[in-house]
């Protein structure tokens, strides 16, 4: 397990604070957008992590959510629609030593970018997805995107949306993803947390976070944010503890077989032990493929770190080749390789 | 068999054309007949032809695969017109490539090739070998089939292996018919099937037993001889247009200091550069293989904001794909250099034919006002220079551009003087210097309109860029009106100053008179040698080639006014022409156009160059 964020980066020298990462640039996103608090959140966390503020990049396509890099006082791109995926694989190669982060939309990343969003994962390239997810296109005003529930009424779908819609979990690990967590705009201490452990990961993390856009799909994830129900509707997991969850933590989740089953503690002689302990950590996805497709009524929702496995990132392996290639070829400069096989002089 | 003495015929040049079905090993005949005749002292152009499809039918036409050289002891500019030697393995190669043999040329065939079934499904209705249909050529008959078989006999290798090296037996007869050496085939052999020593010698027997036959048949009443060219002196190697584009954008990236970042998607005929420079991880050069021709560019721009020389390499329908995002880098502002190698089109169009069709795209296929510099190189090995020349334009200038070559050049190869790293023009990326305290974004250099290069990682120097317009100097988010026609009126003016940067445009010729002919990329040594052979004739005809294309050289207006007739030629419908039309009305324009994924000849070019002369 990896308790250090990624060591190839350097770290700042002095302490920083939240004021080091807001931008002059007035936000302008919606009031009572969920968006504010993920750039909150942000500001919060970048601190902590500890790595110098020039080694921080923020990289976005296009929609509400990709206008955070403006926001944000780092290096940043503010890419074209669908690409923050392929620029930020770029910037990440080239240039190791950065901790590259991107803003997307469920549009951006899994519609018009569904291409490059996969692949990223698929190469496990270093870099932190934050995946905005209110299930509508906001920018454009109102149109049904890859996550709106089917049956969705919006201003492309007068008679409800006749498409099945994707759960970005499932896309992650189908992908090969190593790293997938979830979280609610609503809470902000959450985030701050699973932001911070996406920063450790070594490799594509994906937070996916339910967020509420007001104006064309308010309360889109009320049946599982709102305060009366929240509890019995969220699981927070946590890696090496059992899952538990409720109002009155009273109620767990077990595997009955091949399934995932909800279960009260104490009906029918139910106890601690006979809960799912959460591993995080396992490189078997399929638990995880599980929790990550739980969804209300039947399930509550999994917030948290679903998935952290180990596995070798695309950046670090093409260091590895340079290192190798530069200690074993022959060919040290252009003039060698000019003058390599066949040639000859002519007097 | 008794041994003839051979006529000895003197010439300055030669072309030779080795033809034959996708798997009969066309290519390698040709590449290693270029390489023999390299060591020979002769300077060389070379030209493969393949099919699309990697196995077509066999025996079809559709599956021919051809390798034309040129070699010579006087300067080779083209791969030729029409071939002294063409050597045809079966009759679909013979009866798709006849039209291509000069009248009296030597035909070399595999006469065990022509059976019936073959025959029938190349469209021969009778056997061209038995009746006089080749009277006018000098035929080579032989067996070679049957003759390879007999020679690897000793060798314990059965038929189907043995009919692997037929290939060699050609080129052994070729060898022959030009008084070459075996030896450097003979150290291919040794290199590459270096732990197969059967391998080797069954190569080498056939390959000696082809040359060992044009030896005594007496078919081969004549052999060539091709005296050393006169070239100036230096190391040489044959290197293609792609390799030549790869390694001048490693040259650039060491004497730049600035890593080399290539994004790239598989794509004929350009796919050779991504393969050429994912070999040299040694010099550090990252190549990332991407998911799709927008990953390829969207990569290459961030790792250009990072501080790489960032390149995507490409052919026709993959520089639409690519479109959306060049705007980006016009709006981001930063260096890349977008490698065209074109291809017939519209659509999927001639993938393996060339074509110089695809400028009009280079030029405007974009969204908005976005400009961005275009150049072209005009041989196999200046592919080397042009890619070294668009990275060194691209750093300093803070600007996307498009270089452009095609398959003809990319997949052909011509003797290459070896250049010394330290001695290509200097390249100055204008990197910001940390903590500057003047740094903004957009805050531009007077010479050359260039904004600063402000790499992450660097202290002070946090900025955002993007695909929204930007306020001038500060780079921040601005819809203002006066602010986006400023910076869209920059954004040109950046483009048009890298004219004061580039050479003069040349003529070559009388300097101003009757007729001056127009070409842009892979047309110029076709266009030079037919220009050459008018001037012989005294006729008044001077030639223009560009290689700057926007912005055109600063002398272009003035030049062209001082001819009374103006011909473009180029192998599209007449898109520089009409690009010289929108930048120079003041002129008339005449031009000559093919699209028929061939290159033009020089006879029908001269054909041209004299009829318009001609007329009043």
């Amino acid at each position: 397990m990896n308790n250090q964020p990624n060591l190839t980066i350097e770290r700042s020298a002095v302490e920083l604070t939240k004021e080091d990462f807001v931008s002059d640039q007035m936000v302008k996103w919606c009031p009572g957008c969920g968006a504010h608090a993920i750039l909150s959140s942000v500001a919060n966390v970048f601190p902590k992590i500890g790595y110098r503020k020039e080694n921080f990049m923020f990289v976005s396509g296009i929609g509400c959510s990709s206008r955070f890099p403006y926001y944000v006082n780092t290096y940043g791109i503010h890419g074209i629609h669908g690409r923050a995926a392929a620029i930020a694989s770029g910037v990440k190669i080239a240039n190791p030593h950065l901790s590259v982060w991107i803003a997307t939309g469920d549009g951006d990343s899994m519609a018009i970018g569904g291409n490059h969003f996969i692949h990223i994962i698929r190469r496990n390239i270093d870099v932190n997805i934050m995946l905005f997810n209110n299930q509508i296109y906001g920018l454009t005003k109102g149109q049904y995107s890859p996550t709106t529930p089917m049956g969705s009424v919006t201003k492309t779908s007068p008679q409800g949306t006749i498409e099945h819609p994707f759960n970005p979990g499932e896309l992650v690990l189908g992908a090969q993803g190593t790293f997938f967590a979830r979280v609610v705009d609503t809470n902000p201490r959450l985030m701050t947390e699973v932001m911070f452990e996406a920063a450790k990961h070594d490799g594509t993390s994906v937070v996916e976070i339910l967020q509420n856009c007001v104006i064309f799909a308010d309360k889109t994830h009320d049946v599982v944010t709102n305060k009366d129900v929240r509890d019995d509707r969220q699981i927070v997991l946590r890696n090496g503890e059992p899952m538990i969850f409720g109002k009155n933590r009273d109620k767990g989740i077990r595997l009955n077989g091949t399934r995932l089953e909800v279960v009260t503690l104490g009906e029918n002689g139910i106890t601690e032990d006979d809960l799912l302990v959460h591993d995080a950590y396992q490189q078997d996805p399929g638990i995880h493929l599980m929790l990550a497709k739980m969804a209300y009524p039947h399930f509550p929702v999994a917030l948290g770190v679903i998935r952290a496995a180990m596995y070798p990132t695309y950046d670090d392996m093409v260091e590895d080749q340079i290192t190798y290639a530069k200690s074993t070829s022959k060919i040290k400069n252009v003039d060698d390789l000019l003058n390599s096989g066949d040639t000859w002089e002519i007097k | 068999m008794v041994k003839t003495k051979s006529k000895v015929i003197q010439r300055d040049d030669i072309v030779v054309k080795f033809v034959g079905d996708s798997g009969d090993g066309m290519q390698l005949s040709g590449t290693l007949f270029s390489d023999t005749a390299a060591l020979a002292g002769l300077d060389l152009a070379t030209f493969p032809d393949y099919p699309a499809e990697i196995r077509a039918p066999h025996n079809t036409i559709a599956g021919v695969s051809g390798f034309q050289v040129h070699v010579g002891s006087k300067k080779i500019e083209t791969t030729g017109d029409m071939c002294d030697v063409l050597v045809a393995m079966n009759p679909a190669s013979l009866r798709s490539n006849l039209k291509w043999a000069k009248q009296g040329a030597t035909i070399i065939t595999d006469e065990d090739a022509f059976d019936e079934a073959a025959l029938k499904k190349s469209g021969y209705t009778e056997n061209p070998l038995e009746n006089d249909s080749l009277s006018g050529f000098n035929l080579v008959k032989a067996p070679i089939t049957t003759l390879t078989r007999e020679a690897v006999k000793s060798l314990g290798i059965d038929n189907k292996s043995a009919d692997r090296s037929k290939n060699m037996f050609g080129l052994g007869i070729v060898y022959h018919l030009l008084g070459l050496s075996l030896e450097s085939t003979y150290e291919f052999f040794n290199k590459k099937f270096k732990n197969k020593p059967e391998v080797i010698a069954a190569n080498r027997a056939v390959l000696e037993a082809g040359f060992n036959y044009a030896d005594t048949v007496e078919a081969l009443s004549s052999v060539y001889q091709v005296p050393k060219a006169k070239m100036e002196p230096g190391r040489y190697r044959n290197i293609t247009g792609n390799v030549a584009t790869a390694w001048g954008f490693l040259a650039a990236s060491e004497r730049s200091g600035r890593p080399l970042f290539l994004g790239s998607y598989p794509i004929t005929p350009a796919t050779e550069i991504l393969i050429e420079l994912a070999k040299y991880k040694s010099l550090g050069a990252k190549v990332f293989q991407a998911e799709d021709e927008i990953a390829g560019i969207t990569s290459a721009i961030g790792a250009s904001y990072t501080g790489s020389l960032a390149l995507t390499t490409t052919s026709g329908p993959g520089l639409s794909l690519k479109s959306e995002a060049i705007g980006l880098a016009v709006m981001t502002e930063l260096p890349l250099v977008i490698v065209n190698v074109q291809r017939g089109g519209p659509s999927t169009g001639l993938p393996t034919k060339s074509e110089q069709s695809d400028l009009y795209q280079a030029l405007f296929g974009r969204n908005g006002e976005a400009p961005v510099v275009v150049i072209a190189a005009s041989s196999s090995a200046n592919c080397f220079y042009y890619a070294y020349m668009a990275s060194k334009i691209a750093m300093e200038h803070m600007t996307p551009v498009i270089l452009l070559t095609d398959g003809y050049l990319g997949n052909g190869s011509q003797l290459f003087r070896i250049p010394k790293v330290a001695d290509l023009p200097a390249i100055n990326p204008p990197i910001a210097v940390a903590n500057d305290p003047d740094y903004k974004p957009y805050r531009r250099d007077p010479a050359t309109l260039a904004r600063k290069w402000a790499l992450p990682g660097t202290e002070g120097l946090r900025h955002r860029v993007g695909g929204l317009e930007k306020e001038d100097i500060y780079g921040n988010v601005s819809t203002d009106p006066m602010n986006h026609q400023k910076m869209v009126d920059l954004r040109e003016a950046k483009v048009q100053k890298v004219a004061d940067f580039i050479p003069e445009q040349e003529i070559s010729g009388d300097q101003e008179g009757e007729l001056l002919v127009i070409s842009w990329g892979g047309t110029q040594g076709t266009v030079t040698e037919a220009v050459e052979e008018v001037q012989k004739s005294g006729k008044k005809i001077s030639h223009a080639h560009f290689h700057y294309i926007m912005p055109l050289p600063k002398n272009t207006g003035e030049l062209l006014k001082r001819f009374s007739k103006i011909l473009v030629c180029e192998l599209n419908s007449g898109q520089f022409v009409n690009y010289l039309r929108m930048t120079h009305p003041e002129n008339k324009y005449m031009k000559y156009n093919k699209v028929q994924g061939l290159p033009f000849t020089v006879t029908e070019l001269v054909n041209v160059f004299n009829a318009t002369l001609e007329e009043k």
